[in-house]
């Protein structure tokens, strides 16, 4: 049975009434003021820039045009930071750098990223390599695209290594006070090559087995060295302990060869190579950035040596 | 720009259009289109050609030939520059000294964001553009399973390698594998210090920089042929086969290759060791005057070939300023320089010369090393 109220419905209904009206009114009005809180807030993420969340991404906002930001944009990015502020005006065409240190730069990254996708999909192990090799060919999606972009990624790189060392001969780019990088240079594009030259053998078919055979077969004939070079038999050496048998571990390109060329290529070799690099881009900086186009120097104004 | 027309160099080429570039085109061009009679297996040509690993040798030709002509083109534009201001101090005081354009007002430095930033951004996509075309119509070469006992023939380096492969025909393999290499390394790297010629550093110039530059392309270019040399020419058993020459698996080759001393009639080892010894050494000596005497050549001109007395006018005078570059080279400089030179840029050709024309083996013969 339904309890007796005391108070009559009549009384209760206007006092609620009113206190109802009165928090609807209430909740109506924070409605309103949320909204416009809310519209204010919104209006201020159509700038992007200003939130807190591209602040603590960026640092700075990039799209502004006065000088600073611009410099700092370049400053304040991990990324980025290896360029200068501000570069000389006519380095910024093509027809001067053709642009070749940085595609090897680029090329080295797409290598590195289609590099350890292959590496998912490769055993480094007689008879399952050339396997590897046929399903990433047949069975894995995209898996002859990678593989072919790894290749021609690979070939490409050594042609603008090339032509990045023609050009800074062209230009006298290691003239002081970059001699020095020029080595810096000479050793990546030595590593360059035997990056390449290690992954030949990686498919462990019977190109790149040969391949491998022709050109360690030249370690043999290493100096003091090699079993077959000057002098390396009157100190010691045999197949089974000159410098080739280090390399291929072992006398002959076996398994322990495929382990090692594996290894060379995708830890050794790029981990000396970033080295190398990152002494190589520091160095264009601190040698006083880009070489030119510098303004042209006369005969007449080459300074006397000094005695 | 008022007396341009006094340059000599304009005069000569108002003078006759066939120019020392023009004619080598010419000739260039000719002896394609003749040798492309003598071809008789366009088929096995092609199949060499379109070799998906050596898709980048062909590319890289036209680029070498392009990217010197680029090089060359503005090295000539700066060269021109620099007579004009050399003739007019007034306006060498005032010039910017580029041949890019320039106006007071203008800005000399741009920021990186956004003019360079876009610029690699643009280039990044256009490699990657060309990356994926190429891997999309071209598949990586994959034979079939190594196998130690099916040699193949040829078994041939990677292209980037043959230049090596092929100087083991000249050298033994310590020599061509292992010295070499070294040496041309280590010969890169003091490239810069002996390099004694302040000028010419950071802008293109053929003029300022004409022995450095020519010993440099040298090198390049040789190393380019080698790698020519190796892929289009060498077939099975390493035999020299002209481009378009049927490759025969079971060619002999019937040289006699001999020694030196041989034809000299000396038996004797301590003979051998001697006359070898005396050979390279005067070979040294003589490699020495001839990078001396080149060092202090003028400017080479393409009609010199037909002037006799013009010629020799210019083999007997020593240029000014090379003169005066040689002299601020130090000793130390000097030799270096002589031995890199002589070791690697002249020896080879001179050994390729001797083995491929005269079937000359070896020069120097001792019980320990044959050079």
């Amino acid at each position: 049975m339904e309890p007796e109220r005391p108070d009559g419905p009549d009384v209760k209904t206007e006092e609620g009434q009113s206190k109802a009206t009165a928090l609807i009114e209430k909740a109506r009005e924070q409605g309103l003021a949320l909204r416009d809180r809310a519209k204010k807030e919104f209006e201020g993420y159509k700038d992007p820039q200003q939130t807190q969340l591209w602040k603590s991404i960026f640092r700075v906002s990039h799209d502004r045009s006065d000088p600073r930001n611009r410099s700092l944009a370049v400053l304040s990015n991990v990324f980025l930071h290896l360029h200068p502020a501000k570069i000389n005006r006519d380095a910024t065409r093509y027809s001067f750098t053709w642009g070749m240190g940085g595609i090897t730069f680029y090329l080295f990254i797409v290598l590195t990223f289609t590099g350890v996708l292959l590496m998912y999909y490769y055993h480094p192990v007689k008879g399952a390599a050339f396997r590897d090799i046929l399903y990433l060919e047949h069975d894995v999606p995209f898996g002859k695209l990678l593989r072919n972009m790894h290749r021609w990624a690979a070939h490409l790189m050594i042609i603008t290594t090339w032509l990045h060392m023609f050009r800074v001969v062209l230009t006298g780019s290691y003239k002081r006070p970059r001699e020095f990088n020029w080595c810096v240079g000479v050793v990546l594009l030595v590593l360059t090559m035997l990056l390449s030259f290690t992954g030949y053998l990686l498919p462990d078919d019977q190109l790149g087995f040969w391949a491998v055979t022709v050109g360690t077969n030249m370690a043999r004939a290493t100096p003091i060295f090699g079993h077959e070079g000057p002098f390396g038999p009157q100190l010691g050496m045999t197949p089974y302990n000159d410098v080739r048998f280090g390399l291929l571990g072992g006398s002959i390109v076996d398994a322990n060869a495929l382990l090692r060329s594996y290894i060379w290529h995708c830890i050794g070799i790029p981990l000396v190579a970033s080295i190398f690099m990152a002494v190589h881009f520091w160095r264009i900086r601190k040698d006083g950035g880009i070489s030119g186009p510098a303004p042209v120097m006369l005969e007449s104004e080459m300074k006397a040596l000094k005695k | 720009m008022q007396n341009v027309e006094e340059f000599e160099d304009f005069e000569e080429r108002k003078g006759s259009w066939l120019t020392g570039g023009r004619a080598a085109l010419i000739l260039v061009v000719l002896a394609l289109v003749i040798s492309a009679f003598f071809v008789e297996d366009w088929h096995q040509l092609i199949s060499i050609a379109t070799k998906p690993d050596n898709i980048p040798i062909v590319a890289l030709i036209p680029l070498v030939i392009f990217f010197t002509w680029l090089g060359m083109k503005q090295a000539r534009a700066n060269d021109e520059l620099a007579e004009h201001l050399q003739a007019d101090p007034q306006l060498a005081k005032t010039h910017h000294r580029k041949t890019q354009p320039w106006r007071p007002g203008w800005a000399r430095e741009l920021h990186v964001w956004p003019y360079l930033i876009r610029i690699e951004f643009l280039a990044a996509i256009i490699v990657t553009v060309i990356l994926y075309v190429w891997s999309i119509t071209l598949n990586a070469p994959l034979e079939e399973p190594a196998n130690p006992n099916l040699t193949m023939n040829p078994s041939k380096a990677p292209w980037y390698f043959l230049g090596l492969q092929e100087m083991l025909v000249y050298f033994d393999p310590w020599i061509a594998g292992v010295v070499m290499p070294s040496l041309l390394i280590v010969g890169l790297m003091v490239f810069p210090y002996v390099d004694s010629n302040p000028l010419g550093n950071g802008y293109y110039s053929w003029r300022q920089r004409r022995f450095a530059v020519s010993m440099f392309l040298w090198g390049f270019f040789m190393w380019i042929a080698l790698i020519i040399i190796g892929t289009f020419i060498r077939g099975p058993g390493w035999i020299w086969f002209w481009p378009g020459q049927r490759w025969d698996h079971n060619a002999v080759v019937y040289d006699r290759n001999r020694d030196l001393h041989e034809i000299f009639g000396i038996t004797s080892m301590p003979g051998k060791l001697v006359f070898g010894a005396l050979v390279v050494g005067g070979f040294y000596f003589v490699g020495g005057l001839f990078f001396h005497w080149l060092m202090k050549r003028s400017r080479f001109k393409f009609r010199y070939l037909f002037h006799p007395r013009e010629f020799l006018h210019w083999a007997k005078t020593s240029d000014e300023f090379e003169s005066k570059i040689l002299a601020r080279t130090s000793i130390l400089q000097y030799l270096t320089f002589q031995f890199f030179a002589i070791t690697v840029l002249l020896a080879f050709p001179i050994k390729l010369i001797l083995r491929l024309v005269f079937t000359i083996k070896y020069v120097w013969v001792t019980p320990w090393f044959n050079i």
